[in-house]
């Protein structure tokens, strides 16, 4: 048994949620260049020139790349030998997304109900937690802003199996196409294959926070990935939607064995400001 | 190279702005998103004034992050234009001439772009740190109990946008992703 403090949460969250809003990672950085090299629209070049420039103002000043600073979403890793004393965890965890969000001069998006009210919290809580109890004595955390606008193009279809692998590049395809200039491409697209409805949105989501360039281990999903990418980029939306070649910077997908009836797909879009840090204490 | 068009908007300028030309504004915008939008559909419901005159003003679609001490403003991008498309007729209407923000807009909102001379802009999307690099000054002038969507007036000078609905029915979305587009 190992004892974390609650605390020491707290201040990790916080942390990482003003590191990803200011610091663009550099998987993302890369993978920005080399679609600045190998966009054919001399629009979307100089989008994406602007986009890099963007990164490295916002890096040096300390200052959020983007204005939406998002929902803050966390993964938790929570290794089952691990006891956390003074304090119970989602408190500290929210706490450490208040000290962020304050501290760091991040927007605060949160509003306290979703059709009345509708009331800005004021400190970005309640954060969206998921928990997952693993092996081991560490917990890894996970923080990742998710903006509204990409977000609200997401798209779930509980497809028939014998839909197969064209229906499932259709379906995926069809939501980027629709998601147009309004997710600011390029884009990370996330897809989850298979579960329930939820768990495939949630894999939809967790593939977002793959490092970009990397493929899935089985070679099947990772030649998936490949089509879905060249599919996405033949669909002429480009940079912010002013036409070009270069839609989505990458496709990540996982899948998960789903019921005999089922074949559920879930898109979630990431934008070029795709931020997400994690850490491990 | 960038246009380089000063403020406010008049009848001669609206007609020299053509969809996917790159434009460079100075002078004063107005800033409101969902929450001031409504607001000022409800003023106009009851005969009220809204909170600025509005004859000739551009409203940029915006919710900035934070003022650090010593800034003028936080991150300052602009954010998804269509929520907007419910109220932006009434405010043609009373004599609004311009719209920043980024995505397409609905059918009825480009018509009325054409039929009121109007035009509409879009600034990058997640370029918020870029962008408040020309904003010199920033002012909240209504409803500051909404935070970050309070309505705002801003002096900006070389402010980066790209024409995507002029007044003679063009729309960049359409056409550029119409060059490109390759399916079947």
């Amino acid at each position: 048994m190992r004892e974390i403090e609650a605390s020491q949460i707290t201040l990790t969250v916080a942390r990482l949620f003003k590191d990803t809003n200011y610091n663009l990672t550099n998987d993302v950085l890369e993978a920005l260049k080399q679609a600045a090299q190998n966009e054919e629209s001399n629009a979307g070049q100089e989008i994406l020139n602007q986009i890099i420039m963007n990164a490295n103002i916002a890096g040096e000043g300390q200052f959020p790349l983007c204005q939406d600073c998002g929902l803050a979403v966390i993964f938790l890793e929570l290794g089952q030998e691990v006891h956390i004393r003074g304090g119970d965890l989602k408190t500290a965890v929210n706490e450490g997304v208040r000290q962020a969000y304050g501290d760091g001069y991040l927007r605060k998006s949160v509003v306290d109900h979703p059709f009345t009210g509708r009331l800005n919290t004021q400190d970005n809580t309640p954060a969206i937690v998921y928990i997952d109890v693993v092996p081991g004595d560490k917990i890894k955390i996970t923080a990742m802003p998710k903006g509204g606008g990409a977000e609200n193009m997401s798209r779930l279809g509980m497809l028939t199996p014998g839909a197969g692998i064209a229906g499932i590049t259709e379906f995926v395809v069809k939501a980027v196409d629709e998601a147009g200039p309004n997710a600011c491409p390029p884009l990370i697209v996330g897809v989850g294959i298979g579960g329930t409805a939820e768990k495939a949105l949630l894999l939809a989501k967790k593939a977002l926070i793959r490092k970009v360039g990397d493929s899935n281990p089985d070679g099947e999903v990772a030649q998936l990935e490949k089509n879905l990418l060249e599919k996405i980029n033949r669909l002429g939306i480009g940079p912010m939607g002013y036409g070009g070649r270069i839609t989505a910077l990458a496709v990540h997908v996982e899948v998960f064995p789903s019921h005999i009836a089922s074949l559920p797909v879930a898109v979630n879009l990431n934008c070029h400001s795709s931020r997400h840090k994690e850490a491990i204490i | 190279m960038a246009k380089i068009v000063d403020l406010p908007l008049n009848e001669e300028k609206i007609q020299d702005l053509h969809s996917g030309e790159n434009v460079w504004l100075t002078g004063e915008i107005y800033v409101a998103r969902d929450a001031a939008h409504k607001r000022m559909i409800e003023a106009l419901d009851k005969g009220q004034p809204l909170p600025f005159n509005i004859q000739d003003q551009i409203i940029y679609y915006m919710g900035p992050s934070p003022t650090r001490p010593g800034m003028v403003i936080g991150s300052a991008g602009p954010t998804t234009s269509s929520r907007m498309d419910v109220y932006s007729l009434r405010l043609i209407q009373a004599g609004l001439k311009g719209m920043i923000g980024k995505g397409k807009r609905s059918k009825a909102i480009r018509e009325a772009m054409q039929q009121y001379h109007a035009v509409y802009f879009a600034a990058i999307g997640g370029a918020g740190a870029l962008i408040a690099r020309s904003i010199r000054k920033s002012e909240i002038i209504a409803y500051e109990e909404l935070g970050a969507e309070a309505v705002r007036k801003l002096w900006v000078a070389n402010f980066p946008v790209t024409v995507v609905n002029d007044i003679y029915g063009k729309d960049l979305y359409a056409d550029g992703q119409a060059r490109y587009r390759k399916v079947l």
